[in-house]
C-alpha cells in the first residue's frame, strides 16, 4: 500500500487523518472543481445559522467568566455533547472510516485507542478538576505553585500542543474542502479561519460551546443515519455485512483480524504500547478538552458530562466502524467510485477508490444516501472542523491572555475588560498565525503535527496536572524540571524517529537518532520521573510553601468548597 | 479557607470516608481500564492470530467481539463511577459543607 500508511504508528491517532487527508489532496488536487450546490446550500445554512448564535452570544461574552467559559451555565448533558464536538475531529470520521475500509480491523484499534483516555478523565481529572480552577488547567497547577514559572510551563505545554493540532486541523480542512466542495485549497483554509476568527472573538466560550453542540448533533446524527442506512441492506445482521466485506476486499477474510505488517497502521509492539500510551494519556492532557470542564456549574455536572461524552464518542466509533465495512461493500463495488486508470496500472479497488483514503464515508453516503446525503455529509465534515478550531483557538488565547498576559506580565493586576481584550486580540493573532500556516504547509504532514500534539500532552500537561492534584511533595521546581522535560523530549522524539526524520526530512535510512515510533513511552516516563525526583530533592524555601499548600487545595479538590461558582450548598 | 476549618474538616469522619472510598474506586477502575486497554494492545501485538480467529466458525471473529467489548467496557466502568459517585460521594460532600457552615 502507499508509503505514507507506515507513518501511521507514530501519529496514532492523528495519523489517521493526516494520511487521509494528505493523500486525497494529492489523489483529486488536479481534477475538476465542481460546486456540490445541495453541500453547498446545507453548509451555508449552518454558517448562518452559527454566525446567528454567534451575534446572540456576543452580547452576552462581555465578562471574563462568560468569554472564557460561557458563564459557568452549561448544563452537563450540553457540556457532554460540546466536549464530543470539540473532540471528533473530521479526522476522526473521515480517518478512521477510511483506514476501517483500507485495513479492516486496524480500524478499530485506533477508535478503541481514542475513548479510553475518557474513563481515567472521568475517574482521576474531571472533578478535582473543576473544583480547583476556573478559566484554564493553568490556574489548577498553579493553586499552590509559585504562579509565573508554572504560568509559563502550562502556557508553552498549551500553545505547543494547540499550534500542532490547529495546522493540522487547517491543512485537512484545506484539502478536505477542495475534494468535497472543489473549493481551492487556500480559499478553504481562509474560510475556515475567518469563521473561526468570527465566532471566537464575538462569542467567547457561548458560541464555541453552541458551535460545538451542534456539529456533536449533525456528526451523531448523520454517521447514524448511515449505519441505518448500510444495516438495513443487510437485515439488521451485522454477521452478514461482514460476510459480504469479506468477499469483495481484496485482503478478504484478514480484515477481520489485526493485520499488523510492515504498512499496516500498527507495525509493531513497542510502537503499539507507546501510541497507546498517547492516546491514552494525551486525551487527558488536552487543553482545549480540559477548558470546558469549566464551562458547568459544579463537579457533579463536570463528571455527567464527561460520562455523557465517553458515551457518544464511544457509539460515535461504533458507527464509524459499521461505516467503513459498509463502504467496502457499497464504495469498492461500485465503478463510479474508482479511478480505472489506477486498476489498471494495478492498484487494488481499494487504493483506486477516488479521494482514497479519506473518501469512503463520503461515497458511502452518496451510494446509500444519492446526493443530498452526500451534500448533508459534507457539510457536515466541514462543521466539524469548524468546531474543533474554535475549540483550540480558544484555549489557546486563554493561555496567552489568562496565562501569560494577566498573569505573568501583569502579575494578576490586569483589570478583566483587558483581559478579555487582551483575549479577543489573541484569538485573531492565532487565526491569522493559523490561517498563513495552514496556506503554506499545504504539504505539512497532518498525521505528524497530531501526533505530536497528543505526545506532548501525554508527556507535559498530563503528568504535570496528575501530580499536581494528588502528589503533596511535588514542588514548583519539580513541576518545571519534569514538565520541560516531557515537552522537550516529546518533541525531539518525534522530529527524531524514523518517520520524521526519515520519511519527512529525506535523511538517508537508518541515520535516525531514535527507533520508536511514538516517544511517548520514553517522554511521559521522563517527565513523571523528573517531576518526582526533582521534587524530592528540592530543599528550597518554595519548595516548603509549596508543600504546606497541599492540605488546603486538596479538601477544596475533593469537596468544592471554595470553588469558583459552587454549587454544591 | 483558614486553618480551623480545614483541620475541621480533614478530622471529619465523612471527609476521610469520601477521599479514601473515591481514591481507592478511582484507581481501582483507572486500573482496570489500564489493564483491559493495553491487555487489548498487548493482543494485537503478540497474539494477531488469536484476535483473528473465527468465533463461531463464520466471519466474525474472537478480535471484533474483544474491540466492542473494550469499547463497551469503557462507557460501563464510567457508568458505574459516575453512579456511586452521584449517589454516596454526592451526599458524604454535602454532609461535609453542611458542617462546616455550623
Amino acid at each position: 500500500m502507499n508509503r505514507k500508511l507506515i507513518l501511521a504508528p507514530i501519529l496514532g491517532v492523528g495519523l489517521a487523518p493526516s494520511l487521509a487527508l494528505a493523500q486525497g489532496a494529492n489523489a483529486v488536487g488536479g481534477t475538476q472543481r465542481s460546486y456540490d450546490p445541495i453541500a453547498v446550500a446545507m453548509f451555508a445554512f449552518f454558517v448562518l445559522l452559527t454566525l446567528g448564535i454567534t451575534y446572540w452570544a456576543a452580547k452576552r461574552a462581555k465578562t471574563a467568566s462568560q468569554f472564557y467559559a460561557a458563564g459557568g451555565g452549561i448544563t452537563g448533558l450540553q457540556n457532554g455533547l460540546a466536549i464530543t464536538g470539540d473532540y471528533m475531529s473530521a479526522a476522526s470520521f473521515l480517518g478512521i472510516s477510511g483506514l476501517v475500509y483500507a485495513w479492516g480491523y486496524d480500524g478499530l484499534i485506533y477508535s478503541v485507542g481514542w475513548l479510553v483516555g475518557w474513563p481515567i478523565v472521568t475517574f482521576l481529572i474531571a472533578e478535582p478538576l473543576r473544583n480547583l480552577g476556573r478559566y484554564t488547567f493553568a490556574d489548577v497547577v498553579s493553586f499552590r505553585f509559585e504562579a509565573t514559572p508554572i504560568r509559563i510551563l502550562a502556557a508553552c505545554g498549551t500553545l505547543v500542543t494547540v499550534a500542532f493540532y490547529l495546522v493540522a486541523q487547517m491543512v485537512g480542512a484545506g484539502a478536505l474542502i477542495k475534494i468535497l466542495f472543489g473549493l481551492e485549497y487556500w480559499h478553504a483554509v481562509v474560510i475556515v479561519g475567518a469563521l473561526m476568527i468570527l465566532y471566537v472573538t464575538f462569542g467567547g466560550m457561548i458560541a464555541t460551546t453552541w458551535v460545538q453542540i451542534i456539529k456533536a448533533g449533525l456528526l451523531l446524527g448523520g454517521a447514524t443515519l448511515m449505519a441505518v442506512l448500510v444495516l438495513a441492506e443487510f437485515g439488521f445482521n451485522p454477521g452478514a455485512l461482514f460476510a459480504k466485506a469479506v468477499e469483495v476486499h481484496p485482503l478478504k477474510g484478514a480484515i477481520m483480524g489485526p493485520i499488523f505488517k510492515p504498512g499496516a497502521p500498527v507495525s509493531t509492539p513497542l510502537s503499539a504500547i507507546s501510541t497507546g500510551l498517547a492516546l491514552m494519556f494525551g486525551t487527558c492532557g488536552l487543553p482545549h478538552i480540559l477548558m470546558r470542564f469549566f464551562t458547568v456549574a459544579n463537579a457533579k455536572e463536570a463528571r455527567k458530562s464527561v460520562f455523557y461524552a465517553t458515551g457518544f464518542i464511544g457509539y460515535f466509533y461504533i458507527l464509524t466502524f459499521i461505516i467503513g465495512f459498509g463502504a467496502i461493500v457499497f464504495v469498492s463495488t461500485n465503478p463510479d467510485f474508482i479511478d480505472q486508470a489506477k486498476v489498471q496500472a494495478g492498484a487494488s479497488v481499494i487504493e483506486a477508490t477516488k479521494g482514497f483514503p479519506n473518501m469512503p464515508a463520503p461515497w458511502l453516503a452518496k451510494a446509500v444516501g444519492g446526493d443530498v446525503l452526500f451534500g448533508f455529509i459534507s457539510a457536515v465534515a466541514f462543521a466539524t472542523i469548524l468546531a474543533v478550531v474554535s475549540g483550540l483557538t480558544l484555549a489557546g488565547a486563554s493561555a496567552i491572555s489568562h496565562d501569560l498576559y494577566a498573569s505573568v506580565f501583569r502579575h494578576g493586576q490586569a483589570n478583566e475588560q483587558d483581559e478579555v481584550r487582551a483575549s479577543r486580540i489573541a484569538t485573531v493573532c492565532l487565526g491569522i498565525f493559523a490561517i498563513l500556516v495552514g496556506v503554506g504547509a499545504e504539504r505539512i504532514n497532518v498525521a505528524f503535527a497530531v501526533g505530536l500534539a497528543f505526545a506532548i500532552a501525554a508527556s507535559c500537561n498530563f503528568p504535570v496536572l496528575l501530580m499536581s492534584m494528588f502528589w503533596k511533595d511535588m514542588t514548583t521546581r519539580g513541576a518545571v524540571v519534569g514538565g520541560f522535560l516531557g515537552l522537550v523530549t516529546a518533541f525531539f522524539g518525534v522530529v527524531l524517529s524514523p518517520a520524521v526524520w526519515e520519511g519527512i526530512f529525506g535523511n538517508p535510512k537508518g541515520s535516525a537518532l531514535v527507533t520508536i515510533d511514538n516517544p511517548t513511552l520514553v517522554s511521559m516516563t521522563l517527565a513523571f520521573a523528573g517531576i518526582y525526583l526533582v521534587s524530592k530533592f528540592d530543599a528550597s524555601r518554595r519548595a516548603a510553601t509549596d508543600r504546606a499548600g497541599f492540605g488546603a487545595q486538596f479538601v477544596r479538590s475533593q469537596t468544592g468548597i471554595g470553588a469558583v461558582g459552587a454549587a454544591a450548598h | 479557607m483558614n486553618v480551623s476549618t480545614l483541620k475541621r474538616i480533614e478530622a471529619d469522619p465523612n471527609y476521610q470516608k469520601l477521599v479514601s472510598e473515591r481514591r481507592s474506586l478511582g484507581l481501582t477502575l483507572s486500573i482496570a481500564m489500564i489493564v483491559i486497554y493495553f491487555g487489548f494492545i498487548l493482543l494485537v501485538a503478540f497474539a494477531p492470530g488469536f484476535l483473528g480467529a473465527s468465533l463461531t466458525g463464520g466471519v466474525t471473529t474472537i478480535g471484533i467481539v474483544i474491540g466492542i467489548l473494550v469499547i463497551l467496557s469503557a462507557f460501563a466502568l464510567t457508568g458505574f463511577y459516575v453512579n456511586r459517585a452521584n449517589g454516596s460521594y454526592d451526599v458524604l460532600t454535602q454532609q461535609i459543607v453542611r458542617e462546616t457552615q455550623k
